[in-house]
């Protein structure tokens, strides 16, 4: 096994991504959408925004994060790359992971940029921003594990995306508690280490078991 | 020898034929326990038990709230190994009692939530509170739909257990971090939380009902997962022959 088929696939995706740019972008427009509607439904106050700021950019991140996740393995079922992945010498399990990593760098790398900004719309205190930055990154990328999982149980389903959302819900509860709760500590002047501890803890597990449950949950549905 | 014969017992098992005969046998037998159990239960529950120094007569719905919610957690742990077995053996029996199970699990999540919530009324002065014991039983009642809503989705009745098998046991794994994050979400928010009774504290007299009511509830499991699952299966198989046969057979 080399590692060529591998970087084909990766340079593939990011390709694919950066040709359909105005596509791939879309999640951060819901996103923003989203920031602009919690200010008109709760009131333009400085202080209620800022106390709700880093559970607001957190949930509007999980949010547009779940839009893109239909198309993970979506397109490649249906024009049957898919049972090539197992007809081929290169491991399932790698063509995984660098699907994961490559959505990631198209879905979540983008929301982290742009977090300072979603912060600032709604008052989060300038100190606060690395630590969002931070618990973003650690989350998106677990966002990525159990969006993919779930993308991939649901795969066989005509009506994936709402069936989606239901099945990531209770595995994002975790992910958002520690994600949100690091921001808003150190917005209340408190060290976040066990908060992000926490979280790199879950993404070390979810990096270990999520890959293998996918690959299994992808080949019941090619059989 | 005696590894063989339980093999093949194991194997058996998992026909549908030998496994139809079975869940045709214990239910009548699952459910009069269920009978006997619950009313010796309710019985000592509303007559026998003296009323709480503090709650009066309204702590008396813990004889079905507790109960309730030990068979939520307990019927996710049978689930998950049944779904263990049913991957690893591809065992369409066990496919069928995993999947079946889900709905009996979301229902006691239901009732432990609902009669939590009818206590909490006069109790604590709110119908809701973001407690963590609540909120993660909140949180498990909604992995057990969302178990219910994948293999629905599925035409394929046997790739939709095999694929929510999957997620049960991904929920195996998850279910106790949810708890603990929400446990470690409320010790943030709020210093001290309610709690609903120190398990220690619990006067010896109130205890005996409560025995009786759980030996109840693990009878009312059995004999619905058993009807259940019976059923299930006469569904599935319905073109079968064997299905067709028996069905001759009672006319």
């Amino acid at each position: 096994m080399t590692a060529r088929p591998i970087l084909a696939l990766f340079k593939r995706d990011l390709r694919l991504a950066a040709r359909h740019a105005g596509q791939s972008l879309l999640p951060l427009v819901f996103l923003f959408a989203v920031l602009i509607l919690i200010p008109l439904g709760v009131g333009p106050g400085p202080n209620l925004l800022a106390v709700m700021a880093p559970g607001m950019v957190w949930v509007a991140a999980l949010l547009s994060g779940l839009l893109a996740l239909e198309h993970l393995f979506r397109p490649d079922l249906e024009d049957g790359t898919l049972e090539q992945w197992w007809v081929g010498d290169t491991s399932v399990l790698a063509i995984v992971m660098v699907r994961f990593v490559s959505h990631w760098l198209i879905t979540g790398l983008p929301v982290i940029l742009i977090a300072p900004l979603a912060a600032q719309m709604l008052y989060l205190p300038p100190h606060a921003v690395p630590t969002l930055m931070l618990s973003l990154l650690l989350g998106t990328a677990l966002l990525t594990l159990f969006g993919g999982l779930v993308a991939a149980l649901t795969l066989g389903t005509q009506r994936g995306g709402v069936l989606l959302a239901i099945l990531i819900f209770p595995l994002i509860v975790p992910v958002l508690i520690f994600g949100a709760g690091a921001t808003a500590v150190v917005a209340d002047g408190l060290s976040a280490q066990a908060h992000l501890g926490l979280l790199t803890a879950l993404l070390v597990l979810a990096l270990t078991l999520v890959p293998l449950a996918t690959v299994s949950a992808l080949r019941l549905n090619i059989e | 020898m005696i590894w063989t014969t339980l093999k093949v017992g194991f194997h058996k098992l998992g026909t549908p034929q030998v496994f139809y005969r079975l869940s045709s046998l214990l239910p009548p037998w699952l459910w009069a326990g269920f009978g006997v159990c619950a009313a010796i239960g309710v019985y000592q529950a509303l007559y026998v038990v003296p009323p709480d120094y503090q709650q009066g007569d309204s702590f008396r719905i813990l004889y079905v709230h507790v109960p309730a919610a030990w068979q939520a957690m307990a019927t996710y742990v049978v689930m998950a190994v049944l779904a263990m077995i049913a991957l690893v053996w591809r065992i369409r029996v066990a496919e069928i009692m995993a999947m079946v199970s889900a709905p009996i699990g979301a229902a006691m999540t239901l009732l432990c939530l609902a009669t939590g919530s009818i206590w909490g009324r006069p109790m604590w002065g709110t119908w809701w509170a973001w407690d963590a014991r609540l909120t993660s039983m909140l949180v498990l009642l909604f992995v057990y739909l969302g178990i219910m809503a994948l293999y629905a989705a599925y035409d394929d009745h046997r790739k939709g257990a095999r694929v929510a098998c999957i997620l049960i046991l991904v929920g195996l794994i998850n279910i106790p971090i949810i708890h603990f994050s929400v446990e470690w979400w409320t010790t943030l928010h709020q210093g001290a939380t309610i709690r609903f009774f120190g398990e220690s504290t619990m006067h010896p007299s109130m205890m005996p009902p409560l025995v009786w009511m759980t030996v109840a509830f693990k009878f009312l499991y059995a004999a619905a997962l058993l009807t259940r699952a019976r059923n299930e299966l006469l569904r599935q198989d319905r073109s079968r022959n064997w299905v067709k046969l028996l069905m001759l057979k009672s006319t």
